[in-house]
């Protein structure tokens, strides 16, 4: 294992326990259909735009298999293999696309990171990309239309752009202050 | 024994230490200084952790940018929060063993020793996040310990501590057969040191017996324009 | 926290290996959409019943296990009976209950240790040595984090509710991030330091 191995695999493991702190805050569950707004979205964009693409997908990865082995790290305490069985199951493991989208985005522009560049990758990775997962699985595990699916998700959408601002906000501070991606 | 030959640190554009050379030999050595003199750079050089920009350090013979001196310099960490690693203290304790060649029972029974030699047995099965302060310092202390090092670098190691802590981890320390080189502020703490070095600024300013440096150091800090 | 929800016990159940459980769920899954009908359900959920007696899991903990999910279900079906019936909506929520107990099933008769064992015993067969001590690394790494993430966050909203500060998000998670990334590079090194034992190239 090399020093930078080793440092990756301590970033990666913390940003899956960063997750599992966001889980604390609790959901707010908007109706129709259920998908609850949680704060651990918020932790998938930081993933990505602080981890960069590799690590910040592998941090997810690292927290959907605790997860799935039991560890109640979800927020409202859900853990274990059915959550992934359930309607939200598609964004869950969206997060590690999620994640890797977002870095790769950040990666792109790192030269010329600010505030709106930060955002639009947020937006694309964290929202655009996350949605384009969970919204067909939502579809076709409730054998609803991909339409339908798409307008009962749309509810989440405006707590998700909150979560974008302050992401993008965050990431940039760290990028100045503490950066973890190298630039290309 | 370990030696420094023309060792310089930069970090950009920051030169952290300045061409320092020394001999480490005897077996209780203080390194004192203000904050941000380049005292942690230097105690990572003695192992490795740090590698010089230029100049060499040899450890016991060995050049530790070819031969890793991670096994016989141990290294206690300032905060004990950052050292331990794993989320139960005997398996933190066998954290360094694991590609020893070891058995897991062997691994097992040396950390058992360790535990039992400084009456630390009832921590054995805690979870590390639930320790006390003085507890956590301890523990990172007996982690590096089972690995049986020849020379102990420990970098301020009293400063998160309590007065009873402080004393525990004293009359610890003062068991020990090791080398021990420490980075201390705490002046009681080195006073009975073989030597004492004093560095300011990346340089060496004093070099001696433990009294003189002492007082020199007090001398100057008071002096200092506030 | 950190706990799962494991029913101690000595059934076949308990017994069976990790990973067969594991394979198990995924098959039982699977087959449930690629059999799509009320057979292959009732089948699917007889089993299932059968396996949650020979566990002896109380009915309480079943009830509680599925409880999270009663109201996701509730929505599904309401959706689905102005789609299409109500029988079609009874079947698609059944269904999404007979996965979830059967997930359920596996994190209620499987000790999360063992399950990350498994998981890592079957990663060092397929993957090179490195790459599953990394792994299991950082599964350990992860647990010790949890509460010293939630150290520093707590330590750093005190922080500022002492200046004054209001408690934004931006104003807690900036802090805290930088805090502990500072932390994860001091542990790297110290994770360094402690493994003399291992390969270390630079
Ligand atoms: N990675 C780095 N890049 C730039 N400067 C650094 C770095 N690490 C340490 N320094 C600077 O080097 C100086 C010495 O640091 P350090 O060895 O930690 O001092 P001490 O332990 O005596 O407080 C400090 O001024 C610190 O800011
Ligand atoms: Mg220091």
């Amino acid at each position: 294992m090399t020093n930078d191995t080793t440092r990756d695999i301590v970033l990666i493991a913390l940003f899956a326990a960063i997750m599992a702190v966001l889980g604390v805050f609790p959901p707010i569950t908007l109706p129709l259909i259920g998908v609850p707004i949680t704060a651990q979205s918020l932790g998938v964009m930081l993933a990505g735009g602080i981890l960069g693409a590799r690590r910040g997908a592998l941090s997810m990865v690292l927290f959907l298999v605790l997860v799935a082995v039991g560890l109640p790290l979800l927020s409202g305490g859900r853990g274990g293999f059915a959550v992934f069985l359930g309607p939200s199951g598609g964004f869950l493991v969206g997060w590690i696309v999620a994640a890797f989208v977002v870095g790769l985005t950040i990666e792109r522009l790192w030269p010329r990171l600010g505030h709106v560049n930060a955002f639009i990758a947020c937006v694309f990775g964290g929202i655009i990309v996350l949605y384009a997962i969970g919204i067909p699985w939502i579809a076709f595990a409730a054998e609803i239309s991909i339409a339908q699916a798409f307008v009962g998700s749309m509810p989440f959408v405006p707590g998700d752009l909150i979560k974008a601002v302050i992401a993008s906000a965050v990431i940039v501070t760290v990028a100045r202050s503490y950066p973890v991606i190298t630039s290309p | 024994m370990i030696r420094l030959d023309g060792v310089t640190v930069r970090k950009g554009d920051t030169l952290i230490l300045d061409s320092v050379s020394l001999e480490l030999t005897e077996r209780r050595i203080g390194i004192i200084g203000p904050n941000g003199s380049g005292k942690s750079t230097f105690a990572r050089l003695l192992n490795g952790l740090e590698k010089p920009t230029t100049g060499t350090v040899h450890v016991d013979g060995a050049p530790t940018d070819r031969v890793s001196a991670l096994g016989k310099v141990g290294f206690v960490f300032q905060n004990p929060d950052n050292q331990i690693v794993m989320p139960l203290v005997d398996e933190d304790l066998a954290f360094g063993l694991r590609k020893s060649g070891l058995s897991k029972s062997e691994i097992g029974e040396r950390v058992q020793r360790h535990l039992e030699r400084f009456d630390l047995t009832h921590l054995n099965e805690r979870r590390t996040h639930e320790l006390s302060g003085g507890e956590k310092q301890l523990i990172a202390l007996i982690g590096v310990l089972v690995m049986e090092p020849a020379i102990i670098v420990l970098d301020e190691p009293t400063t998160l501590l309590d007065l009873r802590n402080r004393r525990i981890l004293v009359s610890l320390l003062d068991r020990l057969d090791q080398t021990l080189i420490v980075v201390s502020h705490d002046l009681e703490l080195m006073a009975p040191m073989d030597r004492l070095i004093w560095i300011d600024e990346g340089r060496i300013r004093g070099d001696g017996n433990a009294g003189d440096i002492v007082r020199g150091y007090r001398e100057a800090t008071a002096a200092e324009p506030c | 926290m950190l706990t799962s929800d494991y029913v101690p016990g000595d059934s076949v159940v308990h017994r069976a290996r990790p990973l067969i459980k594991v394979g198990l769920l995924f098959l039982v899954c699977t087959w449930l959409f690629v059999r799509e009908g009320w057979l292959s359900l009732a089948a699917a959920g007889l089993v299932l019943v059968a396996f949650f007696a020979i566990a002896r899991i109380p009915p309480k903990i079943v009830v509680a296990a599925i409880r999270p999910a009663l109201w996701v279900l509730g929505l599904v079906f309401v959706a689905q009976l102005f789609l299409a019936d109500w029988r079609f909506a009874g079947f698609v929520v059944l269904r999404f209950a007979v996965m979830i107990l059967a997930a359920s099933l596996l994190t209620l008769t499987t000790r999360t240790s063992d399950l990350v064992e498994a998981i890592e015993r079957a990663l060092g067969r397929i993957l090179p040595a490195r790459s599953a001590e990394a792994i299991s690394l950082a599964l350990s790494l992860c647990m010790r984090f949890i509460p010293r993430v939630r150290d520093i966050f707590e330590e750093v909203k005190n922080a500022q509710r002492a200046r004054g500060l209001g408690t934004s998000w931006r104003a807690l998670v900036t802090p805290t991030i930088v805090r502990a990334l500072k932390s994860a590079d001091e542990i790297a090194r110290a994770i360094v330091a402690r493994s003399p034992d291992g390969p270390h190239v630079r």
